[in-house]
């Protein structure tokens, strides 16, 4: 499953990134295989996503949250 | 002891490092630029407890050293290059306890570098609201360095702080955090003997950024390039492994020094907060009301304030052309310059009312909102959620706007942004329409609770926002680029705004408007001034003699005469001809040849218009009859038909025009700066131009 494919509330557990370019710039943000996400909610318009990570919020694109795959 | 002379602040962005700032330097701090680049550098002094002072410079934030902006890349330049003006002796590393892992990433990065780090853990105070234990002394033996624990908004831990600094010679260095060597052992060999860098690390960052660093030379750049080739060197792969490996270092150092006691699952504040400012409909309806009471409290709040400038200068007018000694020096003084400021100074309480409401909004979390709610739209139109900060920054003044556009990484994005910035309605365009809504709209309530001038400025302000999205969305289909653009963004919790920080960012506003817009304002009114008592030839002369003839001084009274004659001097003067010269081509958008030297003189500045009506009616009007701009504007008459020169039609035209024409020489200084090309405030420049001559065409040909 994908992060991008989690309802609201849901968590999962990050298993791997699908693009490289995409993957340094998420881990610097705390997106690291094991660590938890769950989302918290979507922009008003469907698209991007608020998740929960590493203690914080981070808000991303669908198209984004796609390269992450979960446990 | 080593006398440290330089400390510089490095951290995530949201970790209260300007903050830290603020309390270690208070009001003593400047802004200026780095050596060679235009990214603010804001430095200052603080004093230790044993006297000496050091000077503290405050970084851009940052995720990593890796950078992602251009503002980012100073980061690495200031750490690694000893020669750089800004270079630090102790580098403080501010990081947010609430989320220690994600922050400590850069502390290992920057701790390998080799400068002496010391570790400032901010918002204990949330921590452990949050159920995190982090015991300090594990994490400082294990890191071997000092680590300060701070809650920089309740201004606790800053003492603490400050001996850390004053102490840190006692402190042996950081404990290296990963084996740096074993990721490019040989590149790193090549780069460290032909450089001669000493340490590792900035040999295997100047791999991966050889490009954009402008402290090397171009034969270094050439060198390392081929080094990288020849060494088979993949940047982003390198990246990845050196990021996983500092993660699994940041794990093992955590695993013995912090304790998360898990809690029940409770929203937080920030969560319920979010779902109403982000919800589906309340979401944009809240976010319109913000912005509706942002601009009726501008309005409302500045009355008092700006009458009571306006009076000041009026008796100050009065007074001057009472007490000193009548003659050119009193007339270029008085209905030069001091008119001239007049017009201008008045408006001070808009600006700065302004520029507190977008520093709280910034402050508190909400533009992050925004920008999330906002992704989607602007996406469509070929921007990014990021760019609603440059456009709602172009509320006060496009060319810190535009610098801030620098935090989107795609090209396009960012061009389209730059390009599109200048049309929102900016703190300089605020006067001219203050000015010429109070004469044509009436100061009446609508339903009770809706001001009409407040009305009527509202949607100027609207309309700038959407003919930017309009001209995005063109710019879109125009401007080709394969990279595609990303929005991975930190939402930061909710926070009260931090009042001094919103009162600093006031008196910044203010200053700069004061001191750089007073002196092209004092320069322009002394030019028109001398533009407008002077004429060409004799033409100023026989005006005189014509009015001394028998038909005129028994026709008229010599209060009449004078007024006739000085106004048949200023159209006869070099600004009238000059006004008078590009007469037919705005005549068709309903402007006289007096509103044509006013948006001559506002060419370089918007601004200028206000203090150029004051000084063109001044020089116009009686003498002995000190009225504020406002009122000389509203008693203008036409000379041919003696109907009054602001008509509504006129007035909106005017408007329009200014809404979009391209009238500032820094924004397109600042256009050029950032775009290292001259065509693009060149396209900038004529685009909008034809756009406000067309909508002030239309406007006036509709509302005539």
């Amino acid at each position: 499953m994908k992060l991008s494919q989690l309802k609201i509330g849901q968590v999962g557990i990050i298993k791997e990134f699908t693009d490289l370019e995409m993957s340094v710039k998420l881990m610097e943000m705390g997106c690291l295989p094991g660590e938890c996400v769950k989302l918290e909610r979507i922009a008003p318009m469907g698209d991007p996503i608020a998740v929960s990570v590493a203690g914080y919020q981070l808000s991303l694109r669908k198209l984004e949250a796609s390269t992450i795959e979960l446990i | 002891m080593k006398n440290i002379k330089k400390v510089a602040l490095v951290g995530n962005p949201n970790t209260g490092k300007s903050t830290i700032f603020n309390i270690l330097t208070g009001l003593n701090q400047r802004i200026g630029n780095f050596p060679g680049v235009t990214v603010d550098k804001k430095s200052g002094f603080t004093k230790l407890a044993d006297g000496t002072s050091v000077e503290v410079i405050d970084l851009p934030g940052t995720y990593s050293l890796y950078p992602k902006s251009a503002d980012e890349t100073i980061v690495f330049e200031v750490l690694s290059d000893k020669q750089n003006s800004a270079h630090p002796d102790i580098v403080l590393v501010v990081a947010d306890a609430t989320s220690l892992k994600r922050n400590l990433l850069l502390y290992t990065q920057i701790a390998d570098l080799g400068l002496p780090v010391i570790l400032v853990l901010n918002m204990m105070d949330l921590a452990k609201k949050g159920n995190i234990e982090i015991d300090i002394d594990a994490l400082a033996k294990r890191l071997n360095i000092q680590v300060v624990t701070l809650a920089a908004r309740k201004s606790q831990g800053i003492e603490e702080l400050k001996k850390a600094i004053q102490f840190q010679d006692k402190v042996g260095l950081q404990l290296e955090t990963i084996s740096v060597e074993a990721i490019a052992p040989e590149l790193i060999q090549d780069i460290s003997v032909a450089l001669k860098t000493e340490n590792p690390y900035v040999a295997l960052q100047i791999a991966h950024q050889h490009k954009n660093l402008r402290y090397l030379s171009k034969a270094e750049r050439q060198q390392v390039e081929e080094f990288v080739s020849s060494r088979d060197f993949h940047s982003q792969k390198s990246q990845a492994a050196e990021t996983i490996a500092r993660y699994n270092y940041i794990n093992d150092v955590l695993l013995d020094s912090v304790k998360y006691t898990t809690v029940a699952v409770e929203e937080t504040i920030s969560n319920k907060i979010d779902h109403y400012l982000t919800h589906k409909v309340w979401g944009f309806v809240i976010f319109i009301g913000i912005l509706f009471a942002i601009f009726q409290s501008i309005f409302a709040w500045s009355e008092y304030p700006m009458t009571l400038i306006e009076t000041l200068f009026v008796w100050l007018e009065q007074a001057g052309h009472q007490f000193l000694p009548s003659g050119v020096l009193t007339d270029l003084l008085v209905d030069g310059v001091l008119a001239g400021l007049s017009g201008v100074m008045v408006f001070i309480p808009q600006i700065a009312l302004l520029f507190a409401f977008i520093s709280i909004l910034e402050d508190t979390g909400y533009m992050a909102r925004v920008t999330f709610m906002m992704d989607r739209l602007m996406r469509k139109v070929g921007l990014n959620g990021k760019s609603v900060v440059p456009m709602i920054g172009g509320l006060a003044c496009a060319v810190p706007a535009i610098m801030s556009a620098r935090t989107i990484e795609n090209w396009k994005e960012r061009m389209i942004t730059i390009m599109v910035t200048p049309l929102v309605s900016c703190s300089a365009r605020l006067p001219i329409y203050t000015l010429l809504i109070s004469l044509v709209v009436p100061n009446k309530m609508v339903f009770g609770f809706i001001q009409l001038q407040g009305l009527a400025l509202m949607s100027l302000y609207l309309m700038s926002i959407v003919s930017a999205i309009l001209v995005a969305w063109a710019m879109k289909f125009i401007l080709k680029s394969k990279a595609k653009g990303y929005f991975i963004m930190e939402l930061p919790v909710y926070r009260m705004p931090r009042w001094s920080n919103v009162g600093l960012t006031m008196y910044e506003s203010v200053k700069t408007f004061v001191t750089e817009a007073g002196k092209v304002i004092i320069a322009v009114s002394i030019l028109l001034w001398v533009l407008a008592s002077y004429g060409p030839g004799d033409k100023f002369e026989k005006i005189d003699a014509k009015y001394k003839a028998e038909t005129y001084t028994s026709k008229y009274s010599e209060h009449e005469i004078e007024r006739l004659k000085s106004s048949e001097k200023l159209e006869n003067s070099y600004a009238g001809v000059l006004g008078k010269s590009i007469e037919p081509s705005i005549k068709p958008l309903g402007f006289d040849w007096k509103i044509g030297i006013a948006l001559i003189t506002s060419f370089a500045a918007r601004e200028v218009f206000v203090g150029t009506m004051a000084t063109l009616y001044s020089v116009d009007g009686d003498a002995d009859q000190m009225d504020s701009v406002r009122d000389k504007m509203a008693n203008a008459k036409n000379t041919e038909t003696g109907l009054p020169v602001f008509t509504v039609a006129t007035a909106f035209s005017l408007m329009m025009f200014y809404a979009f024409a391209m009238q500032c020489m820094s924004t397109m200084a600042v256009v050029y700066r950032e775009t290292k090309h001259i065509k693009w405030p060149v396209i900038q420049f004529v685009y909008m131009l034809v756009l406000a001559y067309v909508a002030s065409y239309v406007t006036y040909v509709i509302l005539k």
